[in-house]
């Protein structure tokens, strides 16, 4: 009866709800922080992208960054750093994943801790450290920028790698893997044929997690003198001479980008995971 | 000799020989499993879960090497290579099928990777949809598949690529009741079908005895029985096949004349004959024991409770101490006095198992003071000089054969025996002198009879009228004076 009653309470039925909140009311300091620091703040940044100095509409900004050699440059460099991360990031993570899931080993968990671990240290101590590091290998820093910027970027963004791998490889279940040895496939064919087609949702959610981070991650660059802009900086230069419009629409453009890849990476992974629940149940 | 050997050859598809395995270097599943396989044969592994039957069909499969001992198929060792170098398939327990491929593609896994040519991929997919049953299911996604669907497809998947030998994994477990019962009828007549030899694994007995040619009861890393489902059944070779396959009644019994046993209070005439004065164990099925009249049965008893079960109705009937249990056509009122009557044909016999509850220890010097100890795996205690040496005399603190001549009494092996009988649990581990956990147990007439491991893997057996569950961790109380001792005799090729 009492329990009853707690429900009642709990999930708003009229009366009983008189001295307790609603579903409702318990919502509204969400909504508000949803409307002052996601809401508001989007509607502005759309608003400067698409306004000129003058607050008046047009897209001179738009046209002014895909019309400008330098800008387009960045663009790419940013594509080309990310892309270099990404797949040094996916090429280091997957075996470190897969024996993490797989393996046959004691102390995995410690294993895991480990690779985790670095996540927990604030990123530019971890940064400053690898480039006392290097300055000690290299002499001077400013020599290899992009390989700097590449390795730097790598160890920041590894374990942001190896966790969805690691979780889409735990759910594989090993007697798939049995099976294809079972059916006469060698190791390699093993992997190409079973392993790495049922991993792709944790690929997919890993370099979403990597590739657009590392465009924006300018601070890496700072940190080992990579004078290069990449988009990150761009935002940066533009806002600090207090150029909004300019600013903004990079931003709207990343945005739509990001939007763009995980609307796309979503679906698959959607459909991925409903045939692996239906099938693995 | 050379024709006896090639015809050995082409007998035994597969043969495991003196087959050890342990994991993690001290767990042992088997210590030493010895099985033929003749080609053709529709065989099953059955045992409780955690008897080492499906740790025996993976070393078979190749999922696990064995630690030592070989496996033979058709005379060649193939326990060291890898799963996809023999010419075996596996049906999984849970399918396994790959779910990123469609039927189609999963059924021709194997034969893709064979490089075989498109036309002849699709034949044989066909044929082997046609063979389960699930024609021009070929485009279908493995997810909209029901389960008992999808275990076809996985016995498609394996048989598509003809092995010599296909290992099923309990692939009907996860059937429900009524799927499992046409699945059970439907592999047998594959089996008949395709001439593939076939090892099953399975925790059910009905299904064991159901499908196969020759059954394989195992129990604890260890071959308990081999024989058809039939001689499984009616003559079980000892108290665990009887207890596991079916209902029996166990009885402790004693040979008292030619071909007559006594037990029940009664002496009742049978088929198998031991020597006289010899312990058996007595079993009779329930459906075996006939319900008459008063004093027209061997035995009489009171009818205990009485339960319908669709076809029977389960009986039981007090008979002096014990409990026996009876498939009666008939329902009976509780309370009434009835006779008991089982043919002769129908007792089945099981001479005492002697060997059980033999300890090997050390002694260790005879002191005056400190009396003779002895040392076993699990526990030491003192004994009386006079149980180990009876004819020894003590005189001075030491101790004195026959001849005149002192006995060095360290380093001594010995042997001590307790019959089960003479034994009690405690639940206070301080109570015995022995702690373990029960790992199984029967129920023997009017008690029960357990097996405790203790923690250096030495099993008691113990009766014991209280009821325990398996897993309960309990202390034995070994009466020391009912124990009794013999020395090893130091074998002459051990100087050698």
């Amino acid at each position: 009866m009492i329990k009853k009653e707690l429900y009642k309470n709990w999930y708003g039925s009229g009366e009983m709800n008189k001295n307790l909140f609603s579903r409702k009311q318990l919502a509204v300091p969400y909504a508000i922080f949803l409307l002052l620091f996601v809401i508001i703040p989007l509607l502005v940044l759309i608003y400067f992208g698409f306004t000129d100095e003058n607050g008046n509409i047009s897209f001179a900004n738009f046209i002014r960054f895909f019309g400008s050699g330098k800008t387009i440059g960045t663009l790419l460099y940013s594509i080309v750093i990310a892309l270099f991360t990404t797949v040094f990031c996916l090429l280091l993570a997957y075996p470190a994943a897969f024996f993490l899931a797989k393996g046959n080993f004691g102390k995995k968990q410690a294993f895991i801790m480990m690779f985790v671990l670095p996540m927990w240290i604030n990123f530019t101590l971890r940064i400053t450290a690898l480039k006392e590091i290097l300055t000690l290998l290299e002499g001077n820093l400013a020599y290899h920028p992009f390989f700097n910027t590449i390795l730097c970027m790598v160890y920041d963004f590894l374990p942001f790698m190896i966790l969805p791998l690691y979780q889409a490889l735990c759910k594989l279940d090993n007697s798939l893997i049995e099976a294809a040895f079972d059916l006469g496939a060698s190791e390699f064919q093993v992997f190409y044929k079973v392993v790495l087609p049922l991993s792709v949702p944790g690929i997919i959610s890993g370099v979403t997690m990597v590739f657009l981070p590392s465009m924006t991650n300018y601070v890496v660059l700072d940190m080992v003198y990579n004078s290069t802009y990449i988009m990150g900086s761009l935002i940066g230069s533009y806002f600090s001479s207090y150029d909004w419009n300019n600013g903004s629409v990079i931003s709207v453009i990343l945005l739509l980008m990001i939007g763009a890849v995980t609307l796309f990476s979503g679906r698959i992974t959607k459909q991925e995971q409903a045939k692996r629940a239906r099938v693995l149940k | 000799m050379v024709e006896g050997k090639t015809m050995k050859k082409s007998e035994n598809l597969i043969e495991l020989r003196h087959i050890k395995k342990c994991f993690d270097g001290n767990t042992v599943v088997t210590e030493d499993f010895n099985l033929e396989v003749k080609k053709g044969e529709f065989v099953t592994f059955l045992g409780p879960s955690g008897c080492g039957k499906t740790t025996i069909l993976r070393m078979i499969g190749g999922f696990e090497i064995p630690t030592s001992g070989e496996i033979l198929l058709n005379g060649e060792d193939i326990s060291v290579l890898p799963p996809n170098k023999r010419p075996i398939n596996t049906v999984f327990q849970k399918y396994a099928l790959f779910p990123h491929l469609n039927v189609y593609d999963n059924i021709a896994f194997g034969l893709k990777l064979k490089k075989l040519a498109k036309r002849e991929q699709d034949e044989k997919v066909r044929h082997a949809l046609e063979i389960v049953d699930l024609e021009g299911f070929e485009k279908r996604s493995i997810h909209t598949l029901s389960g008992g669907q999808q275990q076809r497809i996985a016995i498609a998947r394996a048989i598509v690529n003809e092995p010599e030998l296909l290992l099923l994994d309990e692939p009907l477990s996860a059937l429900d009741y009524k799927m499992r019962k046409e699945m059970q009828l439907e592999l047998k007549n594959m089996h008949k079908k395709l001439g593939i030899t076939f090892i099953f694994v399975t925790h059910d007995q009905e299904e064991a005895l159901t499908m196969s040619d020759k059954i394989v009861v195992m129990a604890d890393g260890e071959i308990q029985q081999i024989g058809t489902p039939e001689e499984i059944y009616n003559e079980p070779s000892n108290l665990f096949v009887a207890d596991f396959i079916g209902e029996s009644n166990i009885f402790k019994g004693r040979m008292v004349d030619k071909k007559k046993a006594s037990f029940c209070g009664a002496v009742f005439d049978c088929v198998d004959d031991y020597e006289m004065g010899t312990v058996v164990d007595v079993v009779v099925r329930p459906e075996d024991i006939e319900i008459t009249a008063v004093g027209r049965g061997q035995i009489q008893g009171k009818i205990l409770s009485s339960d319908f079960k669709g076809t029977f109705y389960i009986v039981f009937v007090r008979s002096g101490k014990n409990e026996i249990e009876i498939h009666s056509l008939k329902n009976y009122p509780i309370g009434t006095t009835v006779g008991l009557y089982i043919a002769p044909d129908l007792i089945h016999l099981i001479p005492y198992d002697n060997s059980i509850n033999h300890y090997e220890g050390v002694l260790g010097a005879y002191s005056e003071e400190k009396g003779l100890s002895v040392e076993f795996e699990d526990f030491s205690w003192e004994v009386k000089p006079e149980q180990i040496f009876p004819d020894a005399t003590l005189s001075g603190g030491s101790l004195t054969g026959k001849n005149g001549q002192p006995i060095r009494t360290e380093g001594i092996r010995i042997e001590a025996s307790f019959q089960p009988s003479v034994a009690q649990l405690s639940d206070d581990a301080k109570a015995g002198v022995v702690q373990g956990k029960i790992i199984s147990f029967l129920y023997v007439g009017d008690h029960y009879r357990y097996t405790v491991r203790s923690k250096s893997e030495e099993d008691y057996v113990v009766d014991d009228e209280d009821l325990w569950n398996q897993e309960d961790f309990v202390s034995i109380l070994i009466p020391q004076e009912k124990v009794t001792y013999r020395i090893i005799p130091i074998k002459s090729n051990d100087f050698i």
